[in-house]
């Protein structure tokens, strides 16, 4: 089981003190939040990727190779890769690099975006989405597993003869989630190819998730990948801490109230009962997170959104504190616990390497 | 057979749900039988508004939006406000998936102070229903003030008859769309059917 967090990359004025930080500010913030998490002992970092404000990691690689020179253990990730309306062939060789150079710490989950005018801004047509996203991870699956692609479809230039560098490190692709809120169509592209499903379970309650992931585990078996229980799963969450609970909603309530997703709706309780939102102590976490389990199967990766909606570095640093110190070493125990032997751990490079010289074995 | 009313009147009590009740009772008698179901939207408002901030509905509005979705039936009460139907009303409608609605048997019906906005039924209403591709019975009903306490004329019905009228067309529609409907298929496109047309389109 796999513990860490993903990014959405806002700017956001705090609303305590009417503060907007500039973006080389907020990209400095995003760094350290990812160094902090090595720091803290979590095993992931993922940052969105945005074209357009107030956001500002529009470019995943170069911040992650930032990263990855200044962290040894910590595996970097996407949340997510617009397969939509980027190009399948940059997605190829832009990770493959970043695999490299972060010795295999490196995975993605694939997304379309869901902000209208980026598809026109690149070429692409937003009633198109899924069947851009089919299409292009189909050619981006062969990029990283060919040598050489010959490959014509609806969306792209034809190639003729085209081979992805630097070939993925041992040969072995970065391990890809298919993230999705809503589409069946995706849950049945991540079963296809025997990819994770990442349920971005944040925003919505869990009767939708269960419907989509339990999709995903049975297609996941149909297509002959393992069991439905060994299909690949990865859950959203959302919390603020502090030691003490009523503390912890008096200092958080203003940044929920005013927060762009999701401010001037429903009152922080309300939100709080009806999606994975905790604000309260970590002990309020722990046991919220651990019905996660209950709901949707034993999975393998728990990312949470710590860094939104204004909060200032400070408070988010103390936040992964509290998340490394308090909350992560309790759930890895409590996950483990009744875990059946056949359900896969959270994916690695070295693992899926292993996995590979076993198979080569097998089939010499 | 499931039929559900959806009120949208904003007093309580209000003639939208009068009229509502009406309707219901009269399409209950042609059916023979119905198991009715009344939304109010008034005591969903707030839902409403949260939904539309955030994506997805409360306990007790989705619970609501499913019985529209799974009715067999639909009569939908406004007020009419301001030339067309209530923004209440709308933002209901504006949170039920689009397909939901397709070939779904709908009696549209309105309230206002006088007859002068009676066209709003047909020049708001039931285009709404018709973008929603539900099958929107002929007769639509609307009721002034004046009709609650006056009686037909040699060219036009009166109320309680536009409401028996307009119930019997609503339940024909049912009673046939009951006879003919298939299950619905929920299952995904397998993943070769996606991939395939996207080589051959």
């Amino acid at each position: 089981m796999q513990f860490g967090i993903f990014s959405v990359g806002d700017v956001t004025t705090d609303p305590t003190t009417g503060r907007t930080p500039t973006e080389h500010e907020r990209i400095k913030a995003m760094t350290a939040i990812a160094l902090k998490a090595e720091e803290v002992g979590l095993d992931v970092f993922a940052t969105g990727e945005h074209h357009n404000r107030p956001f500002v990691p529009s470019s995943p690689t170069t911040m992650l190779g930032w990263i990855a020179a200044r962290t040894e253990n910590i595996i970097l990730s996407t949340s997510t890769t617009l397969i939509t309306t980027n190009d399948p062939v940059k997605i190829a060789e832009d990770y493959a690099m970043l695999q490299h150079l972060a010795d295999g710490r490196v995975d993605l989950m694939m997304g379309r975006g869901n902000t209208g005018p980026v598809y026109p801004w690149f070429g692409q047509d937003i009633r198109q989405g899924i069947p851009l996203a089919v299409e292009n991870y189909a050619l981006l699956h062969r990029l990283w597993r060919e040598d050489v692609v010959d490959w014509e479809g609806k969306f792209r230039t034809a190639l003729q003869g085209f081979t992805s560098t630097p070939r993925p490190l041992d040969g072995v692709p970065p391990f890809v989630w298919h993230g999705s809120i809503r589409s069946p169509e995706i849950a049945e592209q991540a079963a296809y190819y025997g990819d994770g499903f990442f349920a971005n379970n944040i925003f919505w309650p869990k009767d939708h998730f269960k419907r989509l992931i339990n999709l995903y585990r049975e297609r996941y078996a149909h297509y002959g990948h393992g069991t439905p229980d060994q299909a690949v799963v990865g859950l959203g969450g959302q919390v603020f801490m502090r030691k003490n609970s009523q503390d912890a909603v008096r200092e958080f309530r203003p940044y929920f109230d005013n927060a762009p997703v999701y401010g001037h709706g429903p009152s922080l309780e309300e939100f709080t009962e009806q999606t994975p939102l905790t604000v309260g102590s970590p002990q309020e976490v722990i046991e919220k997170t651990l019905t996660f389990r209950e709901s949707f199967g034993d999975y393998q990766r728990q990312l949470f959104l710590m860094d939104h909606a204004g909060l200032p570095l400070k408070t988010v640093l103390e936040q992964l504190d509290l998340l490394g110190e308090e909350v992560v070493p309790v759930l890895r125990e409590e996950f483990a616990k009744n875990r059946p032997a056949q359900v896969p751990d959270g994916p690695t490079h070295a693992a899926r390497v292993a996995a590979a010289l076993a198979q080569e074995e097998v089939t010499a | 057979m499931k039929l559900v009313v959806v009120a949208a009147g904003l007093s309580v009590p209000s003639s939208t749900r009068l009229l509502a009740d009406r309707l219901a009772e009269a399409t209950r008698t042609s059916l023979g039988d119905a198991e009715v179901r009344v939304v109010e939207v008034r005591e969903l408002a707030t839902a409403i508004a949260n939904h539309l901030v955030t994506g997805f509905p409360g306990p007790a509005l989705a619970d609501a939006i499913d019985a529209v979705t799974e009715a067999d039936g639909l009569i939908a009460v406004t007020p009419v406000f301001s030339a067309s139907y209530s923004g209440l009303f709308k933002s209901f409608f504006d949170l039920i998936d689009n397909t939901a609605l397709a070939g779904k048997p709908v009696l549209i019906a309105a309230t206002g102070g006088t007859a002068r906005h009676s066209l709003a039924l047909e020049h708001a209403m039931r285009p709404l229903f018709a973008y929603l591709r539900a099958l929107v019975v002929p007769t639509a009903v609307y009721a002034a003030s004046e009709d609650w306490g006056s009686e037909g004329t040699a060219r036009t019905d009166d109320l309680p008859r536009r409401i028996e009228r307009a119930g019997a067309e609503l339940a024909d529609l049912m009673e046939s769309r009951a006879r003919t409907r298939r299950p619905a298929d929920e299952a995904v496109l397998p993943f070769a059917q996606q991939l395939a047309a996207l080589r051959t389109g």
